[in-house]
């Protein structure tokens, strides 16, 4: 490992910030997919990166790479983390820096392999020299448990479960959690809550999620039509100051850097006026 | 509780149905997760039968069933026969069991693998040969990394064909 860790070093003179740090690895987990691992991981990560720490995000969803899109950096990127892997491109050459936010970098997944083509010790040495350059390394997490969630967790010693209230998605969390073992700190992000349909008795609530779950919660994220708005044009809604979930998401990140402690805010229905006034995006 | 609700006001709210489908399928991918608690279970539950009667142990089989409204443990556990007379149970000693004569089967012949004949034979006797193959155990991870569980896990009762908790 140590030698793999070497040669990625001298290969890639640090860009970055600082040098030599250890930043933190999180991966982004979900075990079910489409609950939301990618939308969280670029707005955690652009949350993070502007308040000020240097932050880079893997897609390790290889063949489905999605963050690029979500992020808005799709015609940026020209190499992703399998060059990086095989040698053909240093690791400078393949990150790419976000638009709006410069101590925010991406490292595109592969879109035309396959998740058995990554290797697991090298993805994890990856990870680890990653740490040395960035406050915090995200990882992006494929849906399932097969190899490409085996890769995605090598490296990450803290995971964040996304969960949405539905049944299958608790399961599926549940069994992450048991997969990711007891040596990572394990926290939880309830995605797609609908308040007017819990109060009605139609909708899992975060205490029925996470009654069961019991983890601790960094946040729970509304449905809302920002998150779609936002990754139609490819701003993360974290960067948006007048929205409500990027409000959400600022104090998730706040919530990982230490600065913000307490529980957090539950999404709570609109009030008429706010429905009226709501901004039309 | 469902129940409950159910009673007074009609068909209960979805989240209440969600909740407890959760409780129980949770409940069994735990047991399916833990062949290793299941292991233990099956031998502590089959040393505490062997001391009333013989057990065929290579032929017990413990499972878990997840029904509409429960999960529940069906344990197949064939009896050979009586002990010669009743064996005191090692300390700290739960009651001995009713000492009833041979005659006397301690369970009903139509529902155990036992009978009134097995039992009439000397105890001392094999098992009968070519034991059924042992059914396939509930199959564990795959990936077979899953550690037991953590803490956080309710407790659950393991009576036959009774509700899990509720
Ligand atoms: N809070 C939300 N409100 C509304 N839409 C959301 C929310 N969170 C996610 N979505 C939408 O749900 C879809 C799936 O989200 P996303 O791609 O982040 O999930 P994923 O877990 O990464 O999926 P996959 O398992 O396929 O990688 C996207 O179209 C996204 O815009
Ligand atoms: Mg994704």
């Amino acid at each position: 490992m140590h030698e793999m860790h070497e040669m990625i070093q001298e290969e890639a003179p640090a860009a970055s910030a600082v040098p030599r740090k250890r930043g933190r690895a999180i991966v982004v987990t979900s075990g079910k997919g489409g609950v939301g691992k990618t939308t969280t991981t670029a707005n955690v990560g652009a949350a993070l990166g502007a308040s000020g720490a240097s932050v880079v995000l893997v897609d390790a969803d290889v063949g489905l790479r999605n963050l690029d899109i979500v992020l808005g950096l799709e015609a940026r990127v020209r190499h992703h983390v399998l060059d990086v892997l095989e040698g053909k491109v240093t690791l400078d050459d393949a990150l790419v820096t976000d638009k709006r936010v410069p101590t925010l970098r991406l490292l595109a997944a592969a879109q035309t392999r396959e998740k058995d083509d990554v290797d697991t010790i090298a993805f994890r040495d990856l990870i680890s020299s990653l740490r040395d350059r960035f406050d915090y390394v995200l990882i992006d997490c494929p849906a399932g448990i097969e190899k490409g969630f085996v890769n995605a967790i090598v490296g990450a010693d803290e995971a964040i479960v996304v969960c949405t209230p539905e049944v299958s998605a608790v399961r599926d969390a549940d069994r992450v959690v048991g997969l990711l073992g007891d040596n990572r700190t394990i926290k939880l992000i309830i995605n797609r809550l609908r308040p007017a349909l819990v109060r009605k008795g139609k909708m899992l609530s975060v205490d029925d999620v996470n009654g069961i779950l019991r983890l601790p919660l960094l946040g729970v994220i509304a449905e809302a039509p920002d998150v779609i708005v936002s990754t139609n044009r490819g701003e993360p809604v974290a960067l948006d100051d007048a929205s409500p979930v990027g409000a959400a998401y600022r104090q998730i990140a706040q919530r990982i850097s230490g600065t913000l402690t307490g529980p957090p805010e539950i999404p709570r229905e609109r009030t008429f006026f706010e429905k009226l006034f709501g901004s039309a995006k | 509780m469902l129940q409950f609700i159910q009673r007074f006001f009609g068909k209960p709210p979805s989240s209440a149905t969600a909740k407890e489908r959760l409780r129980l399928v949770l409940l069994s991918d735990h047991l399916s997760l833990a062949p290793d608690v299941v292991e233990a279970l099956k031998h502590d539950l089959i040393e505490v039968i062997s001391r009333y009667v013989d057990v065929d142990v290579p032929n017990c089989d413990v499972t878990f069933e997840q029904r509409e409204k429960e999960v529940a443990m069906l344990a197949n556990i064939p009896i050979l026969g009586m002990h010669p007379r009743p064996v005191p149970p090692p300390p700290p000693a739960p009651p001995p069991p009713p000492s009833r004569g041979p005659d006397l089967p301690l369970l009903d012949p139509t529902k155990t693998g036992a009978s009134v004949a097995v039992a009439e034979r000397p105890p001392a006797v094999e098992p009968p040969p070519a034991p059924k193959p042992a059914k396939p155990k509930a199959s564990g991870p795959a990936n077979g990394h899953r550690p037991t569980r953590r803490k956080r896990r309710k407790g659950m009762s393991t009576n036959t064909a009774a509700p899990a908790t509720s």
